[in-house]
């Protein structure tokens, strides 16, 4: 079974429109969290989560209306329902916590839970809570950008030596690409970035490298077979023979995460959700924007030498056959 | 043909039962009461605290505090020297925590007191002259380092005792890579306030003498001294949890200088006081004990503070000589008693601590968060089964033996490395199906290009697992490498995610290579015409 029987698209023609508009979407969400800014979880803001379980699913605005009475803030609390209305639980997120100093730091908390329990909605118990001091969250955003940077640096560094130079370029400007437009993705949804998410944003720096390796292993194998035929040309055949697996490599991986995102529960809903932005900006970056930096850095010359496999040596040469 | 294709089956058959029994037999063991042999039941896979319930604490350790010790003693002991050797000095003030300064040294003691300040502080500190007979005297930057080590290590250590005195199971008290932060685990605690009470509370125990007091104002103490305190006393309030009568603060004139302090007990245990009121016990190591025996038995008629963390708790005066033995009482309540002799059992902090994050995940969440997993888990494996059947046919089967396998391994290879599930864990393994599944689907594509080049059946299967084999080590290590970073970047959750993925896609090369063409070979094998259905 074939999804596409020997393709033959010109993708490398619009290489620039799909840079295009790949730099439309960043720059607009550039535009969106330059001025209404990322949303933080708790973990990166600082502040208290609350979940309360009731005997009967109560009513939010009761909830909301008890939190400003009871609670500093508490007027701004977000308050919602957590998990399936079966599962009766709710989640009251201030966007205060207690000082740090002095241990009062679940001071907050405390006073969600018992503004809730004087308004009498339905015998509430905590079934969990999350508090995070304002230090905490400025040294996680540092680290986690640390972390992605050391990651885009060591697979630079890994295909570089296994490939070549210009084909590392390509793949982490394309993962960056996918960075970018994950990011404004969520900003336009307004995602809580959490610690999950970023979880999950490193997860594609791995991820939306797989793609590209599997194209530029055969931009690798087609140099040394097409040497007579301008990197264009060995792209765009390379990308068309890789199409069928570049989309379903793509689309098994994005059934588990839409299993994920289905059924995964409230917790894991923001990782699953940024697993599919990515997943697709992925596919699309490694047809599209990899391969066309590769084009691009090596300029319009023909091949003239063919990089050497690090091992095995290619048995015989041969046409491509797609073309 | 394949002639090893007997010992490939084999292996794989070991490797999978092993990793089957111990990591997805228990599982299933305890949902279905099934026998579990104790071996297996202490090596099963360990659930993270946002699975199992429990709390997370993050604290960081002040390390200003013990700095600041070392230097309040480093200047009390200098003054003790400048007044046994006559040297007159204004005043010796603490400005920082790792700074004091002397003032008013008479310019004709000047070299007897920089040798006199020399013998006390060398080691430690670096001395600068300032102008008009002053000196300054700052630590040095590789004792502050040490000091500053030091702090977190003992804390973790005092922190560790404490929590295991609590009797909570498979604690965990790790330090964090921010150097002056520890993560605590308590898994199954319930009543949170009280755990943090007890982790926290310093239990700085000291004897110190009492010169005047006690009094209900701070003034009146002064009045005693014409408004100037002496440089080695200070005042102290008493304890604000006294029993009984609410006569609002007390506060003592007390020597700085302690010559006992907590770090001598031997031992500290609640018990009742002569009022049948709770009280801690405790006895005192033999250094100790001669010290308090010298202490008391100079100062009878007087009366001696009972300082705990900086409060006076009480004030006995003191009847006679009392070497090894004594007891504190200062209206506690029984509980208030438990914790004191547990802390001060332990040990005392050498610096205050701070929360910086508390997170509670009760029981239900937990069970809630396993239950959605293992249906998005099952969703997740049969959408995949479903398209892998229906797109390659008969060779989906061999893909689904593989993935299947592949998840088996992870579980097993996780519970013997002690590594632990969590939340994100299980998204990681929900990815690895996905990702998993990725590369048969390279492998079968590519076998279908040689196919559709002419070439044999054998030919074909041969070319497709070795042609790809490298273009999977690439992707693997390009992932790996991310989940390191990861790894590093992440606390406990998602750790486990890392963890989970990483092991993941190291069995995957395992499974989807060796395991897969091995599938290949023994349906080749039992056919006489070489087939596919891919």
């Amino acid at each position: 079974m074939h999804i596409f029987t020997n393709p033959n698209f010109n993708f490398v023609k619009w290489r620039w429109h799909a840079i295009a508009m790949s730099w439309v979407i960043i720059i607009a969400g550039l535009v969106v969290i330059w001025t209404k800014g990322m949303p933080k979880g708790v973990e990166f803001s600082g502040g208290t989560i609350v979940i309360l379980q009731f005997d009967q699913n109560p009513n939010i605005e009761q909830v909301r209306g008890a939190l400003s009475k009871g609670v500093p803030d508490g007027g701004n609390a977000i308050v919602q329902q957590y998990g399936p209305p079966a599962s009766r639980q709710v989640m009251v997120r201030v966007h205060t916590a207690g000082a740090e100093a002095g241990g009062s730091l679940s001071a907050t908390a405390e006073q969600v839970d018992a503004a809730i329990k004087k308004a009498n909605l339905g015998n509430p118990q905590v079934v969990g809570r999350e508090i995070v001091g304002p230090t905490v969250g400025k040294e996680l955003q540092t680290r986690g950008t640390l972390a992605t940077i050391f990651a885009l640096a060591g697979i630079l560094v890994y295909i570089a030596v296994r490939f070549q130079l210009s084909f590392a370029v390509g793949a982490v400007v394309a993962t960056v690409h996918d960075l970018l437009i994950t990011l404004a993705v969520l900003a336009f949804f307004r995602y809580d970035l959490t610690l999950n998410i970023i979880a999950a944003i490193l997860t594609i720096t791995g991820y939306s490298m797989n793609d590209t390796i599997v194209i530029f292993d055969r931009i690798r194998e087609n140099m040394r077979s097409m040497r007579r035929d301008n990197i264009e040309h060995i792209v765009n055949v390379s990308v068309n023979q890789m199409l069928d697996r570049t989309i379903i490599t793509g689309g098994t991986t994005m059934l588990s995460v839409i299993a994920l995102y289905l059924f995964g529960g409230e917790v894991l809903k923001g990782f699953a959700f940024t697993m599919i932005v990515g997943i697709i900006t992925g596919t699309y970056s490694s047809v599209f924007i990899a391969a066309a930096i590769v084009i691009i850095w090596q300029g319009r010359k023909p091949v003239k030498a063919a990089p050497a496999a690090p091992i095995a040596p290619a048995k015989k040469p041969r046409r491509a056959r797609a073309s | 043909m394949y002639k090893n294709l007997r010992w490939k089956v084999l292996t794989i058959i070991i490797v999978v039962g092993v990793f089957f029994t111990i990591g997805v037999y228990p599982l299933l063991a305890e949902r279905y009461h099934m026998p579990l042999p104790q071996y297996l039941k202490a090596n099963q896979l360990k659930l993270g605290l946002d699975l199992k319930g429990g709390v997370h604490l993050v604290l960081r350790v002040n390390t200003d505090d013990a700095l600041k010790l070392t230097s309040t003693t480093t200047s009390e002991q200098l003054r003790e020297s400048l007044r046994s050797g006559n040297i007159p000095v204004t005043n010796i003030v603490l400005e920082a925590p790792t700074r004091f300064r002397v003032e008013g040294v008479p310019p004709d003691r000047d070299s007897q007191f920089r040798q006199a300040a020399d013998e006390i502080t060398a080691t430690n500190y670096n001395r600068n002259p300032l102008a008009g007979g002053a000196y300054e005297f700052t630590m040095k930057p590789l004792i502050e380092r040490d000091l500053r080590e030091q702090a977190v290590d003992q804390a973790l250590q005092t922190i560790d005792r404490r929590v295991n005195e609590l009797g909570v199971a498979e604690p965990s008290i790790a330090r964090q890579p921010q150097g002056d932060q520890i993560l605590v685990q308590l898994p199954g605690v319930t009543d949170v306030a009280r755990a943090k009470e007890i982790i926290r509370s310093t239990a700085i125990l000291e004897f110190k003498l009492v010169e005047a007091g006690p009094s209900s104002s701070k003034d009146d103490l002064l009045k005693q001294y014409n408004g100037q305190l002496p440089g080695e006393m200070e005042i102290l309030q008493g304890s604000a949890e006294r029993g009984g009568t609410d006569t609002g603060p007390l506060y003592y004139v007390v020597r700085k200088i302690a010559p006992v302090t907590g770090q001598d007990l031997r031992v500290a245990r609640p018990g009742l006081d002569e009022n049948n009121q709770p009280a801690v016990h405790f006895e005192l190591k033999s250094g100790g004990a001669q010290r308090f025996g010298k202490l008391s038995g100079e100062n009878i008629g007087r009366y001696l503070a009972i300082v705990l963390d900086n409060r006076v708790v009480s004030a006995p005066r003191l009847e006679g000589r009392i070497t090894d033995q004594g007891r504190i009482s200062g209206g506690f309540t029984t509980e208030m008693a438990n914790d004191l002799s547990l802390t001060l059992r332990a040990g005392a902090l050498p610096a205050s601590l701070t929360y910086l994050e508390e997170r509670v995940v009760g029981p239900t969440l937990g069970q809630d968060s396993i239950r959605s997993g293992v249906i998005a888990s099952a969703t997740g494996l049969a959408l995949i089964v479903v398209f892998m059947l229906v797109y390659y046919k008969l060779s989906g089967v061999n893909a689904i033996v593989a993935l299947i396998f592949n998840l088996v391994i992870l579980i097993g290879l996780m519970a013997y490395v002690g590594a632990t599930m969590t939340l994100p864990g299980i998204a990681g393994f929900v990815l690895t199906m996905g990702v998993g599944v990725d590369s048969n689907v390279l492998i079968f594509e590519r076998i279908k290009e040689e196919l559709a080049a002419q070439r044999g059946v054998r030919a074909s299967i041969n070319a497709g697992f070795s042609r790809v084999f490298l273009t999977l080590l690439d992707t693997h290590v390009a992932a790996l490498i991310s989940a390191a970073f990861l790894f590093q970047f992440g606390t406990g959750p998602i750790r486990g995610f890392a963890t989970t993925l990483s092991i993941g896609l190291m069995v995957n090369l395992f499974t989807s290579i060796f395991v897969s063409k091995t599938i290949y070979e023994l349906e080749l094998s039992a056919r006489k015409e070489p087939a596919l259905s891919i």
